[in-house]
């Protein structure tokens, strides 16, 4: 078995269109979220989220170029260049073979359905572009990342909802650590802040129309967001040799199914996927002193969650610390885990807690150490990411300080 | 079909059961209605009465929409449709 480290971040999201700037608004706890900008928006009852501003794809791709990529496409081309520049890798010869990139996304390109759908059936018209197929398709954007970065591996997408680029993280983990690939693009992006995007979630009645408070008492649900989070995972000895500067470890991963409902979360499915993967990484428990939480701030899962964690760490549970940085930037649903792992790279590296802003009120079903509205310094050597979704289909990661 | 036929037949198709047996003091836990199931069945209330009831399945005894039983449901769309005029 091969460790596996991170040798590069990247992304854009509502808090910031890189990780620096990204990490500073976690620090500072800054809210990313606000009303809602684009067509037919005044027709929607859920008008805020989390959205990506002042993206100018135009300084960035040709003509061409943006024909052929949806929105969540650009926001991964956009977050890989960070992250592969920052690797410094190039991929050639026989890491260009053997590399390649597992990406999350729940709905792919969503604007794209969208717009063509909008054309075809309310203004009538009867043909469309030529590259709606290839813009739309849900691994449109890791095939853009193979092409651009010449990786020749093994490239796929993944999608199970809310928990796609958790569930990609782990894949490539397991095969750079298997020593399949000796390094692997991967994460996740999403881009579903359209008028049919937030429609279809306004159906469920989850949303919240003011805000996203996980874990406080006074929580009405969730906001989604957009972006992507793109990383460089590698083989550690790959990295030392050509002295890479390695981010932090990654060092387990569990992927378990509820098997009991399409929406409502298991207490049981959750618990036991944080339990796999402290098993996967011969973690002590005592060691965990992070987790990023789902933390949705909707009322079934907030509690949900508490409880699974309540119940794997048992008196070690008060001990750690867990926040959801989706009261920053949103729910970015297929594209979430992703992001939210920055905030586990900064726990470990930088030593910054991110907190749950917008937490108001305890609430005794969530009564964990949420570090609330102030981000909180401390020395941490492992950190947790958990992704429980839609489907009842759970994702948790370990990392380790380097 | 009145405002009260009409929702018990939506409830009880809902519910799986037949209208007779949905009464107004029926709660959703009576029937048998869990969270979603309460969220198809206001859907299928706004549709059918053409009106917009506010509800958070986060918190539903937040909204001033009653949905502790059919009665309160009742009243509640009577409320709505005479706001409309």
């Amino acid at each position: 078995m091969k460790r596996v480290v991170i040798t590069g971040a990247g992304t854009i999201n509502a808090l910031g269109h890189n990780v620096p700037d990204t990490l500073e608004a976690m620090r500072e706890g800054v809210c990313g979220i606000g009303p809602l900008s684009f067509r037919d928006v005044e027709r929607l009852q859920i008008q805020i989220g989390g959205q990506v501003r002042g993206f100018d794809a135009e300084g960035r791709y040709n003509r061409q170029q943006i024909s052929l990529y949806d929105r969540f496409t650009l926001f991964t081309l956009a977050a890989a260049r960070e992250a592969i520049e920052q690797s410094g890798l190039t991929f050639s010869g026989e890491l260009s073979a053997k590399a390649g990139v597992v990406l999350g996304t729940a709905g792919g390109g969503v604007s794209t359905w969208d717009d063509n759908y909008r054309a075809v059936y309310e203004e009538g018209k009867n043909r469309v572009h030529p590259f709606v197929v290839p813009k739309l398709m849900n691994n449109a954007a890791a095939s853009h990342v193979s092409m651009e970065w010449n990786l020749k591996g093994p490239s796929f997408t993944v999608s199970t909802a809310c928990a796609s680029s958790n569930h990609a993280m782990a894949q490539a983990f397991a095969m750079v650590r298997s020593g399949m690939a000796p390094a692997m693009i991967t994460g996740g992006s999403e881009s579903m802040l359209c008028f049919g995007g937030v429609k279809a979630w306004e159906g469920l009645r989850v949303m919240s129309r003011d805000a996203c408070r996980p874990f406080s008492a006074n929580r009405n649900g969730m906001v989604q967001g957009e972006g992507a989070g793109i990383f460089v995972f590698e083989e550690m000895e790959h990295a030392r040799r050509r002295g890479a500067e390695i981010l932090c470890e990654v060092i387990g991963f569990a992927m378990t199914s509820d098997a009991s409902d399409i929406v409502m979360p298991s207490k049981a499915g959750a618990a036991r996927a944080i339990a796999g993967a402290l098993e996967d990484g011969r973690i002590n428990r005592e060691e965990v002193g992070y987790i990023n939480a789902h933390g949705t701030g909707t009322a079934a899962n907030d509690k949900t969650e508490c409880a699974a964690v309540a119940d794997t760490f048992g008196p070690q549970a008060d001990k750690l610390m867990i926040s959801s940085t989706k009261s920053m930037h949103g729910h970015l649903i297929g594209g979430t885990g992703a992001v939210e792992l920055l905030a586990c790279i900064m726990a470990l590296r930088d030593g910054v807690i991110a907190p749950t802003i917008g937490y108001e009120e305890p609430d005794p079903e969530c009564a964990l150490d949420v570090v609330p509205n102030t981000a909180r310094e401390a020395k941490v050597n492992v950190a947790l990411s958990n992704a429980f979704a839609f489907g009842g289909m759970n994702a948790v990661l370990a990392l380790r300080k380097v | 079909m009145d405002i009260k036929d009409q929702v018990i037949a939506i409830i009880a198709e809902q519910a799986m059961l037949e209208p007779q047996d949905v009464t107004p003091q029926s709660t959703p836990e009576d029937l048998g209605i869990d969270s979603m199931g309460l969220v198809e069945s206001i859907f299928a209330i706004e549709e059918a009465f053409d009106i917009s009831i506010p509800f958070n399945a986060n918190d539903p005894g937040a909204s001033d929409f009653d949905i502790s039983s059919v009665a309160t449901i009742i009243a509640g769309i009577e409320r709505l449709k005479a706001e409309q005029g």
